[in-house]
């Protein structure tokens, strides 16, 4: 199974680079194509940078309650004293910055921003991976699918894409989730509005990953090696699943990594409508809509959960650059 | 509920300082500087002053401008331009302006049979917008759509239906074609109207001013699109109106100012923008090109801290009471609050300050501890469940503790409901929810529109049984500025139903039921007001409302309009009666 890749252009392609890195002849017999994009990949800095920030973010959200807790945080803990009572605005300069609340805190509240940042964001990346996860899954399997067999199982799979991609998804996903807050599939609250943002998310994404493991699998089920499977007697689940599949990892990287910024900004978008994630739970959408309606007189607020959106989508999406690189050149 | 009525007290927070200016306010014709406040005290920039065009906005889209057909409180006020009731209110300013005057009527009613008979006199020579005269059998006619033709005019209360004499079941003018109509309404002449009640009801002058008793002449009504063409019985008439879009008004030529002590024809055109965003509609208040806020209900947060830090901004402002109260109702048929100490817990363990603050603070209203707001006659200061602070400004929960471990429920689910378009009530059930954990008590919000709030979530028991809805976030202001106007569609046992709910609490005391049938039939008004009071005692004891603010407006006045008073009728809003404009 791995005897083709060899032959890609990709790898063809990248020897003689690594050769000429390479320094004593003894050390040409080989490297794996992982090696191969792994010493690619290192040399693009911008995309280094990206992957240090996602660790970084995925790190911060996965420990983000002990954090708080560490830095003696509480992202609903209200603070009448940090507030103008009459304006309702934070006292202070900058948002009402200061030694214990370094982002400042929020109008109204006066609930500490920096909580309320770390804490939004396990929301945002639980639902963004989450959703992703669903849109590969089905994607994979279907793309794959249609690809392989083609004629009519192609042509009903096909058909399916476009009316998923031809649907309003926001008004719909609007829609999902108005109606299904009061409680549903014996879920409420919190986990409730988690599973039903992945869900409206990762179901109705999964068309553009579909599309691309098709045309990927369309070329692939024409090569030699497939051939040479079929002659071996191997049958369909065989072949997509251990000849076909492990041939698509690298474009399925290289797009979940590029899906996940853009369902981290549906979140957002969703939370800041209103629709997803309900208060007093914090997320950076509900923080960015809580934020526009101040401003003008508080524009501080609005940054804060605004370069948080903005850094953690830019390092993905870096991320994600360098990996289709890395792992694709042809497609430069 | 949905009306709002008022009345203007200070804020002291807002006006210590320019208190005294603001007594001079009052005469301010020539637009020289006037103080933050000033419209609740006196008249700001008096003036006779005519022509020009006044110009309205508002954020929404009201269902329906006609008078027989609406419950909002800024309609009420805003329909008497081109409607006039029996009775109305004096346009003064705050408390003051819950006088109640004659209108269409030439005097107040005269009640007769101990109160359960009422005969109104109407003035001679008034006359429609055609020039065809004004007579009784209208005004009959306008109570008998409004409130007997429930499936084709059902926006409005229907305090007549529920208070007039009907053994024949009378079906309202739409199904009942006879000439006779309602039997319990006589019209002896033209200008002479007698009301026949079940009960006796000593505050029914406050009633006949609704709107719904503003004349109809039958033969141009049509039904719900009655809307489309008011026939003007007032100082203005309909020229245009594009549903959803504009409103304009021009002067009624046949109107006059003998037949109509109140109302001066300032403006050439009134014109009402409809769906401008609530922070356009601020922008434009301040830059001119609007007047009048319609809705009345203030300027939005940004705006608020805008016009706070800006002394010269902050000097056009009025701060005024609403006759409302923000409260939590406790749902006691829900577990575990149908235990009282449960309810007690509550309580004890919502922190009001922190609530205030994010319903916008002090400006928006004071801490409340009572079901009466501050501004309704009867009103008794005092405070049940008295809350303490420690010096680092959090609520002390020794007394909510103890009376949760004496409920005894241990660690609790609920939901509680709050209206998605009302970001204050979000953003103070937010408050509330985090103040019940401290003492076990875990609630999750749910948010349902305005629109549907009472027709199909927190108005029906059955949803709220379901879905274990044990708090619901509320705002009630009176129908009419009295006691009883206020407290019976929210405390009454007869009042809930199964839709359309507002007696949220879903209370049915026997004593409390006994106590406001037997208030409104008293013809003494200081004994009304006690029993008031009394009521309200008798409810905090049963915990069953967690009052939270005494709701406040507030708003941007306009230097360019004239004749501007904050009335403690109207919610607190201007009264639209006599808005002018300067040249």
């Amino acid at each position: 199974m791995t005897a083709p890749i060899e032959t890609t252009g990709a790898a063809a392609e990248a020897q003689p680079e690594a050769v000429l890195e390479g320094v004593p002849s003894k050390r040409i017999e080989g490297r794996s194509l992982g090696q191969i994009a792994w010493l690619r990949f290192k040399r693009d800095k911008v995309a280094v940078a990206g992957a240090i920030v996602v660790i970084l973010l995925v790190l911060i959200a996965a420990l983000s309650r002990p954090l708080q807790s560490l830095l003696g945080l509480d992202p609903n803990e209200p603070n009448q004293s940090l507030i103008d009572p009459n304006t309702t605005l934070p006292l202070g300069d900058f948002g009402g910055m200061s030694a214990d609340h370094p982002l400042g805190v929020d109008p109204k509240f006066g609930r500490d921003l920096l909580a309320r940042v770390l804490e939004g964001s396990w929301v945002s990346l639980i639902v963004a991976f989450g959703a992703t996860l669903l849109s590969v899954a089905i994607g994979t399997v279907l793309g794959v699918v249609a690809g392989y067999y083609r004629g009519r199982v192609d042509a009903v799979i096909s058909r399916m894409m476009d009316v998923f991609l031809a649907f309003p998804l926001l008004l719909f996903a609007i829609a999902i989730s108005a109606s299904l807050q009061g409680g549903a599939f014996g879920l409420e609250g919190l986990p409730l509005h988690l599973s039903v943002l992945i869900f409206v998310i990762g179901f109705f994404n999964w068309p553009y990953m579909g599309r691309i493991v098709r045309a990927q699998t369309l070329s692939l089920r024409e090569r030699e090696f497939v051939d040479a499977a079929r002659g071996m007697g191997a049958r369909g689940p065989f072949i997509l699943f251990r000849e076909l599949l492990p041939n698509l990892v690298g474009p399925i990287v290289v797009y979940s990594t590029l899906l996940i910024p853009s369902n981290i900004l549906f979140e957002a978008a969703l939370s800041f409508l209103g629709v997803g994630i309900q208060p007093p739970q914090a997320s950076w959408g509900g923080m960015l809509n809580q934020a526009v309606k101040y401003y003008e007189v508080d524009p501080q607020y609005m940054l804060v959960p605004g370069l948080a959106i903005f850094v953690t989508v830019l390092a993905f999406n870096l991320l994600g650059d360098g990996l289709r690189d890395a792992l694709d050149p042809r497609s430069r | 509920m949905r009306r709002s009525v008022p009345v203007a007290a200070i804020a002291a927070i807002s006006s210590a300082g320019l208190l005294l200016a603001g007594c001079s306010g009052g005469k301010d014709a020539n637009g020289g500087a006037s103080a933050a406040n000033a419209a609740t005290k006196g008249m700001v920039n008096t003036s006779d002053a005519k022509g020009g065009t006044v110009n309205y906005a508002i954020s929404d889209a009201p269902e329906s401008f006609d008078p027989g057909n609406t419950y909002y409180a800024f309609i009420y006020n805003f329909s008497r331009l081109y409607a006039r009731p029996l009775t109305t209110f004096k346009p003064a300013p705050g408390e003051k302006g819950n006088e109640l005057v004659p209108d269409l009527a030439e005097s107040m009613g005269k009640p007769s049979d101990g109160g359960k008979t009422w005969t109104y006199k109407l003035r001679k020579g008034v006359k429609y917008e055609d020039g065809k005269p004004v007579t009784s059998q209208d005004v009959k006619y306008a109570v008998e759509r409004s409130n007997f033709a429930r499936d084709t005019l059902s926006l409005g209360p229907n305090y007549f239906q529920q208070f007039l004499e009907n053994k024949d079941k009378y079906k309202g003018p739409y199904k009942d074609k006879s000439k006779a109509g309602l039997k319990s309404i006589e019209t002896p002449d033209d200008h002479t109207i007698v009301f026949h009640l079940k009960k006796p009801f000593a505050e029914f002058d406050y009633l006949v001013s609704a709107p719904q008793t503003a004349p109809v002449p039958q033969a141009k009504d049509k039904g719900a699109d009655y809307t489309k063409n008011v026939v003007s019985s007032g100082s203005y008439k309909f020229q245009s109106y594009q549903e959803g879009k504009q409103l304009t008004l021009v002067r009624n030529p046949q109107w006059s100012a003998k037949t109509d002590p109140l109302r001066k024809q300032l403006p050439d055109k009134i014109v009402l923008k409809m769906k401008v965003a609530q922070s356009t509609i601020d922008k434009d208040l301040q830059s001119g090109n609007t007047h009048i806020d319609l809705a009345g209900r203030g300027v939005d947060g940004q705006t608020q801290a805008q016009l706070l830090t800006d002394p010269k901004l902050k000097a056009n402002t009025d701060n005024a009471l609403g006759q409302r109260l923000v409260y939590t109702a406790i749902n006691s048929k829900v577990k575990p609050f149908d235990k009282l100490a449960c309810r007690q817990a509550v309580q004890y363990a919502i922190d009001k300050r922190a609530v205030q603050t994010s319903l916008g603070g002090p400006i928006r209203g004071d801490i409340a501890s009572t079901v009466l707001p501050t501004d309704i006659a009867g009103y008794q200061k005092f405070d049940m469940y008295p809350q303490k602070y420690d010096a680092k400004d959090k609520l002390d929960l020794t007394e909510a503790k103890k009376k949760w471990k004496e409920c005894g429920a241990g660690r609790t689910d609920t939901t509680i409901l709050a209206r998605s378009d009302r970001q204050d009530e979000v953003d103070a059930a937010t408050t509330v929810i985090d103040s019940l954990k401290k003492i076990g008590i875990n609630a999750k919000i749910q948010q349902y529109p305005t629109s549907k709030y009472f027709s199909d979530y927190a108005g029906v028991p059955k949803f709220n049984k379901k879905n274990n809805v044990g708090l619901i976030m509320m705002q009630w202001g009176s129908d009419f500025p009295t006691g009883y106007g206020y407290l019976q569609q929210i405390l009454n046992g007869k009042a809930i139903s199964q839709s359309g709910n507002t007696n949220l609490s879903e209370l049915d005391n026997p004593e409390i039921n006994k106590l406001l049938d037997t208030a409104i039939a008293n013809t003494d008004q200081a004994a009304r007001e006690k029993a008031y009071a009394e009521i309200d005692k008798k409810t905090m004891e049963q915990a069953v409302i967690v009052p939270l603010t005494y709701f406040k407006v507030l708003m941007y006045r306009s230097p360019e309009a004239t004749n501007l008073v904050s009335t403690s009728a109207f919610s607190g809003q201007y009264d639209y009666l006599n808005v002018g404009i300067k040249k």
